[in-house]
């Protein structure tokens, strides 16, 4: 087990930086999740972490020692990969022993090891199988089984549930999140599925261009999103955004208000304001409410509605013609054209400045 | 358009009648060629002007090839045939799968200008290298089991070196590589393999179509060499097959020895291409290369 440590990391392809200065530090035994957008860098970020990729700038440390001119193999990782990467030429039991083999292991090791490794996994039936004869899930679990046999002090997983179907997705979620209790070793994780992360990290790391956006614990994330993108990133459906008109200032508020908002007052958490200015309004669609009266009134109409069962999904259009999602939990029928009055606590809104997503 | 079962009869019939008139095409040569292999000179020149020249008809034995194994040593030239065609494709296997190896995974300075010139060298006919390289060979050293030698003329050695490492072989290893997934070659470098594990371990076994058509071309480059023996050996003891064809044409020609001599040296060809036509076809099928 061990720590991992990023400090002003940057990686540049000629003149194109994919990664503008990171720091990061993972505790041991820690589960961290790298999430973003595509083309946001945070597989990059993990082939640097196994030195599949050199850096252009910064230091990596791995248990407390500087690996950046380290090989892969001297790392003391693991990683699994999206397309699995199994050996299409060796047998389940192969595949698993492939390190053990390379490192020179006795056959004994080999068999206590990859029967350890098999029993973890609920595989023992499969060893002597052959890859193509297995269905993605198996695959995934022996890409899982050949990494866990070598007692890697830090695991990586790149995308590892991307190429499953979203029943069998669920399933390996949960047994990502048993294995790791069970192993207890340092473990990231890099998805663009916040699902995942929201659900096994103990630590979200969230990317964008490059750049750490904000590091916390999903909640934390969640409830307090540092910037726009944050917020806008993580939760389904996604945080709706209005553009909202400062009326005043106070202390730690602002009132504010739209054409199709009554002025509320809405806790700045320490960002500023300009008083006449402009600013965005978050308000998850969880947090609406279909009422008559009450604080921070939305007029709208509804455009379209999904019943999920356990939830509706309303996509309304407001005075302003802006979009608006609301999400209510229980099944509810709304026509298109019905008008909808909505209300929120105004707690739970967050107010960012209008220019720049990456102000806080 | 419906289906209709007569329509699609007729048109997979005459599909395969297009297809048996190209494989006669190919076949006849070599029916000739064997049915000629058994017939005296007399009956095989008044047999190519009908049909016979095709079928086992008239005066059938088996003396040609008595009379070839008296003119030729027959089995030397074979035996000479096989061993420098095994020994090159072999060795040229191994020699230039490593060297796509380097180009196709490794990482290093001046590779893609490298692998460029070991491309161009395939527009470069033999017939002009031939000369300069036979003086290069005529002066080399080599150290055998009896001390230093120098000059490399009348050996195996001089049919096979030169041919081992050659860019159209490169080029087909490279190609196959570079479609292999990149991430087993990481996952394998992760688990802790060397350069040469991944090499033996992974690519190589890995590689079974296109090492068949490595392995097919060069046999065939390698079987029918004529100029190259023909200038670097004098003595008997090392020649192919091929040069072995001009005991067949001097003063007067025996045409039925030729065939028989020519069924005789077909044969290793057929039993290779046997052993290797499954994985050849389908390795044709995938690269798009011609023999």
């Amino acid at each position: 087990m061990a720590e991992v440590s990023l400090k002003g990391v940057k990686k540049s392809y000629g003149r194109v930086d994919v990664i503008k200065g990171v720091d990061i530090h993972i505790n041991d035994g820690e589960f961290v999740v790298f999430v973003g957008p595509s083309g946001c860098g945070k597989s990059t970020l993990l082939r640097v972490i196994a030195g599949l990729e050199d850096i252009t700038e910064g230091i990596i440390q791995i248990g407390g020692r500087v690996v950046n001119e380290l090989q892969p193999k001297e790392r003391g990782i693991a990683m699994v990969f999206q397309s699995y990467a199994i050996f299409p030429h060796m047998t389940v039991r192969e595949n698993i022993a492939f390190g053990l083999t390379i490192a020179g292991a006795s056959k004994q090791e080999k068999e206590q090891k990859v029967a350890e490794a098999a029993r973890i996994l609920q595989m023992e039936h499969l060893l002597d199988r052959r890859p193509s004869q297995l269905s993605g899930g198996q695959r995934q679990r022996v890409a899982i089984g050949r990494a866990i046999t070598r007692k890697p002090s830090v695991f990586l997983f790149d995308e590892p549930l991307s190429n499953l179907d979203a029943a069998l997705r669920m399933d390996m979620r949960m047994e990502i999140g048993r294995l790791r209790r069970q192993l207890g070793t340092t473990m990231i994780y890099v998805t663009h599925d916040q699902v995942e992360a929201m659900t096994l990290a103990d630590r979200i790391v969230v990317l964008k261009d490059g750049q750490v956006m904000q590091i916390g614990a999903p909640m934390e994330l969640y409830h307090e999103p540092a910037n726009r993108f944050v917020a806008g990133f993580l939760g389904a459906p996604s945080m709706n955004f209005l553009n909202v008109d400062v009326l005043d200032l106070d202390g730690e508020a602002a009132t504010v208000g739209n054409q199709s908002l009554e002025p509320i007052r809405v806790a700045t958490r320490r960002r500023s304001f300009r008083k006449d200015g402009k600013a965005i309004l978050g308000i998850r669609p969880q947090y609406l409410r279909a009422a008559q009266s009450g604080e921070g009134m939305l007029h709208g109409v509804v455009a379209h509605t999904e019943r999920l069962g356990s939830e509706t999904v309303v996509d309304l259009t407001l005075r302003d013609d802006h979009e608006l999602i609301a999400a209510f939990d229980e099944d509810k029928i709304f026509e298109p054209g019905d008008a909808l009055e909505l209300t929120f606590d105004t707690a739970l809104a967050h107010l960012f400045p209008e220019e720049g997503e990456l102000q806080t | 358009m419906a289906f209709n079962p007569d329509n699609y009869g007729l048109r997979l019939f005459v599909r395969y009648l297009v297809l048996c008139l190209i494989a006669l095409i190919f076949i006849f040569p070599l029916v000739f060629m064997i049915n000629s292999s058994f017939k005296p000179d007399s009956q095989l020149l008044a047999d190519t002007s009908s049909l016979r020249a095709f079928l086992p008809v008239g005066d059938i034995s088996l003396n040609n090839y008595f009379g070839a194994f008296r003119r030729a040593p027959v089995g030397l030239f074979v035996l000479n045939s096989v061993l420098v065609t095994g020994a090159t494709v072999l060795l040229s296997l191994l020699i230039c799968s490593m060297a796509a190896f380097s180009f196709a995974f490794l990482r290093w300075k001046g590779r893609d200008v490298v692998l460029s010139i070991v491309i161009a060298t395939l527009i470069i006919p033999f017939e002009t290298i031939a000369i300069p390289l036979l003086l290069l060979v005529s002066k080399l050293p080599w150290i055998g089991l009896d001390g230093l030698h120098w000059g490399w003329l009348n050996t195996y050695r001089v049919q096979i070196i030169p041919w081992i490492a050659d860019g159209l072989t490169i080029f087909l290893f490279v190609q196959y590589f570079k479609g292999l997934p990149g991430e087993l070659i990481e996952a394998s470098r992760v688990e802790g393999a060397s350069w040469w594990q991944v090499y033996y371990r992974v690519v190589m076994p890995l590689s079974g179509p296109v090492l068949a058509t490595a392995a097919i071309l060069k046999f065939l480059v390698m079987y029918n060499q004529y100029l190259w023996p023909l200038i670097v050996v004098q003595q008997e003891n090392y020649r192919p097959v091929m040069v072995g064809l001009g005991y067949f044409f001097q003063l007067n020609v025996a045409w039925g020895e030729v065939m028989a001599y020519l069924t005789l040296i077909t044969v290793p060809v057929l039993i290779f291409y046997l052993f290797l036509q499954r994985a050849f076809i389908a390795s044709i099928a995938s690269t798009g290369v011609k023999g």
